[in-house]
C-alpha cells in the first residue's frame, strides 16, 4: 500500500501541537527532541507497525516499539493516543499527579502501549534485544523497532548491546538514533563528540542506513528499506537526522528548549506555526 | 535440641544449577543468561539440554539485564547468572528500571556471595547486596541455606511471577535439608523449636546457627532457631511469634550488618515488640582474600560468634 504522505505529515502537525500543549500545561517536560522525532513516530505507528491497539504487553504477532531516550515521552503520548490507545483527552494529564503518562514512560500505572519504563539512559536496545530474541524462540517473524537518543549513545551499554546484536545475528531489530546533534549542556560536539556513527556502528557489525527524520517522504522510505533488510544476519541501524524543536522556528539550531516548557505567549506564537488538522485534545 | 546431621557437603551453587536443570524441564518457557561464568554459575546441564534457550552474553552484565527484561515481553521467564557483586551494585539501575520498575519476570540468581567467595578477596565479596535488592519495591529476595534448599528455590522461583533475586554461595557446606522439600517463598521454616532465645538466620549461617544451638543445649540455652530463606517479603508472623515467646533476638548472615536481615528483623520488632537484639553480621566493613572459614572467623560470623551473641542478648532480656 502506498502512504499518503501528505496524510501522515498533516498528522504530524496535530502531533506538534499535541506536544507543545502537553508540555506547557504542565510547565515541564521535553519538547526539542519530542519535536524532531514527530515524523518518525508518525510514520512508525501510522505506517509501518503491525501493531494492535487493544494493548497485550507479550504483543506476540505483533512489531514492537522501544523508546530508549524516555524523555520524548510527549511524542510517543500523543501518537500513543492518536492511534487509539487511550483517549486524546488523556493527553492533558501529562506529568501531573494521578495520571498514567508519567514523565517519563513506565508501565507502571498501566498506559497502554508501554512495555518496559525509560528515562534513566541506555538501557532500551537491550530491553529491545531481548524482546527480539523471545520473538525468535516463539517462531514470531515480526519485527522490534527502538530509538534512542545520540547524546544516549555516551552510555556505555549501547555499545554492549551494539555488540551483542551483531554477534548474535539479531535481524529482527531496527533500531534508530535521534541524531540532532544536541544535548543538555550543549551540542553533542562540544559535551562529548560521537565521531563517525556511520563508521561506528558498521565496525559494530550492523546495516546503516541514514535518514531525514524531518521528511516524512524519506521517513517512510528508509522505514520500508529497513524492512526489506530484515532477516538478513545483521541488525539494522537507522541514523535518522532531525532538527530539534522542528516545525516552532524559534526553538529551532539550540539546545535551549531540550527540556524547558513554553511560557503562554511562545506556546501561541508555537501553535501559530503548526496547523490544528485533527482537533487538540 | 532436634537433630540434624550430613553425609555430605555441597555447594549451594550447584542446587542452583540442578534447579535450573529441573525449571527448564518443567516448563519450556524457562530460559537462562550468563556473562561469562557458566562453569561457576553450574549452568552446563542446562545448556546442554537446552542449548536454544541459552544466551551467552559475555563480560557484560548491564546488557544482560536488558536482555532479560525483554524476554519477558513474549511470556519467557529468564534466569540472569552471574556473581553477586556483578549481579546486583553494577547492575542496579538496570535492576530498579528495567526489571523492577516495570515488573519484569526475571530471576537475578546470583553466586560468589559474601565472605565466602574467599581467595579473590573484597572487590568480589559482596556484603551489600541482600540490602540494595530488598529496597527495590516488588522485589522477592531469597538466601537458601544449602544445596537442597538452594535447588528447591531454584524451582519455586520459576512458578512465581515477578523479580526475584536469589543469593547463593561459592563454597562447599553441609546438605542437611530435605532432599523432597517443597520450597515455599516468604514462610520461614522452624529448625528448632526452643525458649531462651529466637536465632534467626540466613544462608550459610543457617548450619552454624545449628551448630551454635548444640554447644548451647550443652550450656543450658534452649535456643529456638529460624531459617529465614526469604527476607523479602520476610514471614512477619513467623518472627513475632518466636520472640513473643523467647523475648530476645539473635539475627546471623554473612551480609553487612547495615540493610540486611537483622535490619529486617529489627524493623518488624520496633513497630511490634521491642526486644533485645544482636547482629551476628560483618561490622560495616569489606572482606579481604583468605580462605572462606579463615574470613567467617575473622569477620565474627562463625558458630562461636553466635554463641556469644546469644549469651549477650539474654543477660539484656
Amino acid at each position: 500500500m502506498t502512504p499518503d504522505i501528505d496524510k501522515l505529515t498533516k498528522l504530524a502537525a496535530q502531533v506538534r501541537r499535541d506536544i507543545l500543549r502537553m508540555v506547557h500545561g504542565c510547565q515541564s517536560g521535553h519538547p526539542g527532541g519530542s519535536l524532531g522525532c514527530a515524523d518518525y513516530f508518525v510514520a512508525l505507528y501510522f505506517h509501518a507497525l503491525k501493531h494492535n491497539t487493544k494493548f497485550d504487553m507479550d504483543g506476540k504477532g505483533e512489531d514492537l516499539f522501544f523508546l530508549s531516550n524516555g524523555h520524548i515521552s510527549p511524542v510517543w503520548y500523543s501518537v500513543l493516543a492518536r492511534a487509539g490507545y487511550f483517549e486524546v483527552s488523556e493527553l492533558s494529564t501529562f506529568r501531573k499527579i494521578d495520571s498514567r503518562l508519567q514523565g517519563h514512560p513506565t508501565t507502571h500505572e498501566g498506559l497502554p502501549g508501554i512495555r518496559v519504563a525509560s528515562g534513566s539512559l541506555g538501557q532500551g536496545m537491550s530491553v529491545a534485544i531481548g524482546a527480539a530474541l523471545a520473538k525468535k524462540l516463539n517462531n514470531d517473524g515480526r519485527i522490534v523497532y527502538s530509538l534512542h537518543g545520540d547524546g544516549e549513545l555516551q552510555e556505555g551499554q549501547t555499545w554492549e548491546a551494539a555488540m551483542y546484536a551483531s554477534h548474535n545475528k539479531v535481524d529482527n531489530l531496527i533500531s534508530a538514533i535521534d541524531v540532532n546533534g544536541q544535548q543538555i549542556d550543549g551540542s553533542t560536539e562540544n559535551v562529548l563528540s560521537l565521531g563517525n556513527l556511520r563508521a561506528k556502528w558498521e565496525a559494530f557489525g550492523w546495516d546503516v542506513l541514514d535518514m531525514n527524520g524531518n521528511d516524512m517522504a524519506d521517513v517512510v522510505r528508509v522505514l520500508d528499506l529497513a524492512l526489506a533488510k530484515t532477516g538478513k544476519g545483521k541488525p539494522i541501524m537507522i541514523l535518522m537526522q532531525t532538527m530539534m524543536g522542528n516545525g516552532i522556528d524559534f526553538m529551532m539550531h539550540s539546545h535551549k528548549w531540550h527540556g524547558v516548557a513554553p511560557n503562554d505567549e511562545q506556546l501561541a506564537l508555537a501553535l501559530a506555526q503548526v496547523e490544528e488538522t485533527h482537533g487538540d485534545y | 535440641m532436634k537433630k540434624y546431621t550430613y553425609t555430605e557437603k555441597k555447594d549451594t551453587r550447584s542446587g542452583f544449577g540442578a534447579g535450573l536443570l529441573e525449571a527448564g524441564k518443567k516448563n519450556e518457557q524457562v530460559v537462562a543468561l550468563c556473562a561469562d561464568l557458566i562453569g561457576s554459575l553450574k549452568m552446563d546441564a542446562f545448556i546442554k539440554e537446552f542449548p536454544d534457550r541459552f544466551f551467552q552474553i559475555g563480560i557484560a552484565e548491564a546488557n544482560m539485564m536488558g536482555i532479560a527484561a525483554g524476554l519477558t515481553i513474549g511470556g519467557k521467564i529468564p534466569f540472569t547468572g552471574t556473581f553477586a557483586n556483578f549481579s546486583t551494585g553494577r547492575v542496579y539501575d538496570q535492576i530498579r528500571q528495567s526489571i523492577a520498575y516495570s515488573d519484569k519476570n526475571v530471576k537475578i540468581c546470583a553466586s560468589h556471595a559474601g565472605l565466602t567467595l574467599g581467595e579473590d578477596g573484597a572487590t568480589h565479596q559482596i556484603l551489600e547486596d541482600i540490602g540494595m535488592m530488598k529496597m527495590l519495591p516488588g522485589m522477592t529476595v531469597i538466601n537458601p541455606c544449602d544445596y537442597n534448599q538452594t535447588k528447591a528455590a531454584t524451582i519455586a522461583i520459576a512458578e512465581h511471577h515477578g523479580p526475584v533475586y536469589l543469593r547463593f554461595g561459592r563454597p562447599v557446606v553441609p546438605v542437611f535439608t530435605d532432599p523432597d522439600q517443597k520450597f515455599e517463598i516468604g514462610k520461614a521454616w522452624m529448625v528448632n523449636e526452643g525458649t531462651d532465645v529466637s536465632i534467626f538466620a540466613t544462608g550459610h549461617l543457617v548450619w552454624k546457627a545449628i551448630e551454635a544451638g548444640e554447644k548451647l543445649a550443652e550450656l543450658g540455652i534452649n535456643a529456638e532457631i529460624i531459617n529465614i530463606h526469604t527476607i523479602k517479603p520476610l514471614d512477619e508472623e513467623a518472627v513475632l511469634k518466636s520472640v513473643a515467646k523467647t523475648g530476645c533476638v539473635v539475627t546471623a548472615e554473612e551480609h553487612n550488618r547495615y540493610g540486611g536481615l537483622g535490619d529486617s528483623i529489627a524493623q518488624v520488632l520496633s513497630r511490634n515488640n521491642p526486644v533485645p537484639q544482636e547482629y551476628v553480621a560483618v561490622n560495616d566493613s569489606f572482606g579481604e582474600s583468605g580462605t572462606p572459614d579463615q574470613l567467617m572467623k575473622k569477620y565474627g560470623l562463625d558458630t562461636d560468634d553466635i554463641i556469644s551473641a546469644v549469651q549477650r542478648v539474654i543477660k539484656r532480656k
